[in-house]
């Protein structure tokens, strides 16, 4: 019940791009298509919930009994990219079709700030491994479940007449304050 | 002025190359705490010392990096700012360190810090990079901070935590709320690109608001952009 719990308020009420504004490149950036912006989430779940894995176990392993814990930030930020970029080694050897469909996707996640924020946000709250990795597969589903939302209605906005000053970014951020409002309705969940 | 004198890197970084109205650099921090003017200097601030620092870091460490493991060592170097400020926010400023919250450490993954670092600090002189640090850091807490005093005012009719507004006026929430932060910045660049429509005009070349398309497409071309430009053209 408690996992249940913290999976609906990181996917939902604490939405990661839509009340916490962490991801925001690729939110805004890999919009434009629905298939794309499948894409891009599926990556997101897949690196999410794997470095969420990965910290936890590193910080409640070693940082923890070594009393190093002040190292977080740069021990996360180097373990992420490191496995990202192994994650897209082994993705490339071992599972080919994954990789043509995820491949591309994977450079721009280490730079999203997701990624650490979920680190640092499962430490902050005490998260234990599992509660953690649920955290980050959770979040990741939150992510994929509003960047495929804002692409079909980027997609539908094509064709409508919008004032010029509002083209391109503007309409996409007014889209996305609109949908945070929407989100705003899960906070009863609570 | 000369380019690169210490008082062209400052111009460059508050007005010509505002990372936040120009150059849309580090939306995260932008959006995610500028809920009260104060929040939004705070995280200037933090972000100009950080940035000022491992420019010169960097700027001095130039010749010895190399070329293959730049972008990991200069990671390092930004995390290891960061984490050092941290303590120091904590110790000396808990309120500023309590708004800011997880925001401080993500500082590490800010766009402009290692935009500037491989597009500046790398190649130019330490004098210069410690300008352009401070430069680039003005701007982004002048930018930080004007977005805050709209969503401040608005939301809460107070600037600073000054009672601004006349006490009849009915706060609207919203604005310092997650959804207020897409509004504001939305109006912004519409403003944006309205004087550039204008400015096209009239013949004025402005293309640097890079605008058009997405976010902080333009982090830096190794990280976001270049694959960002790569999967839309697909």
């Amino acid at each position: 019940m408690e996992l249940l719990m913290i999976g609906i308020g990181a996917a939902f009420i604490n939405n990661v791009v839509l009340s916490q504004f962490l991801g925001l490149c690729p939110f805004l950036g890999v919009s434009k298509k629905i298939d794309t912006a499948a894409g891009m989430g599926g990556a997101v779940i897949f690196v999410l919930t794997l470095s969420s894995l990965v910290t936890s176990l590193i910080y409640q392993f070693i940082l923890v009994p070594l009393d190093m814990t002040y190292l977080q930030t740069i021990v996360f930020i180097l373990v992420i990219a490191a496995l990202v970029q192994f994650v897209e080694m082994f993705l490339k050897k071992v599972m080919p079709p994954l990789y043509n469909a995820l491949g591309v996707y994977l450079p721009l996640i280490t730079t999203n700030c997701a990624v650490l924020g979920i680190a640092l946000i499962n430490v902050q709250n005490g998260y234990n491994v599992l509660e953690g990795t649920i955290n980050g597969f959770a979040t990741a589903v939150g992510f994929t479940v509003s960047i495929v939302i804002l692409a079909g209605l980027r997609e539908k906005m094509e064709y409508n007449d919008i004032p010029k000053a509002f083209k391109g970014f503007p309409i996409v951020l007014l889209t996305a304050g609109l949908m945070a409002i929407a989100f705003f309705g899960f906070s009863g969940l609570k | 002025m000369k380019a690169n004198s210490p008082l062209e890197r400052l111009y460059n970084g508050i007005y010509k190359e505002n990372p936040t109205f120009v150059m849309m650099l580090g939306m995260c921090p932008t959006l995610a705490v500028t809920t009260s003017a104060m929040n939004g200097l705070g995280m200037g601030l933090t972000t100009m010392v950080i940035l000022t620092l491992s420019n010169m870091l960097i700027s001095m460490l130039r010749k010895v990096i190399p070329d293959e493991v730049r972008v990991p060592a200069y990671i390092v170097i930004i995390a290891s700012f960061v984490t050092i400020v941290q303590f120091l926010l904590q110790g000396f400023i808990p309120s500023l360190y309590d708004s800011l919250g997880i925001y401080i450490p993500l500082i590490v993954v800010n766009c402009i810090i290692l935009g500037r670092a491989e597009a500046y600090a790398s190649k130019n002189g330490v004098i210069s990079s410690i300008f352009d640090g401070i430069g680039m850091g003005l701007g982004f807490t002048v930018g930080l901070t004007s977005i805050g005093i709209v969503r401040e005012l608005i939301g809460a009719g107070t600037i600073f935590g000054q009672q601004i507004m006349p006490a009849s006026y009915e706060p609207v929430t919203i604005f310092i709320l997650a959804p207020g932060a897409f509004f504001v910045l939305a109006f912004l660049v519409a403003a944006m690109n309205k004087l550039q429509i204008g400015a096209a005009r009239r013949g004025i070349d402005k293309s640097e608001g890079c605008m058009k398309d997405g976010g902080c497409a333009n982090c830096s071309n190794h990280t976001c952009s270049g694959k960002i430009a790569e999967i839309n053209n697909k």
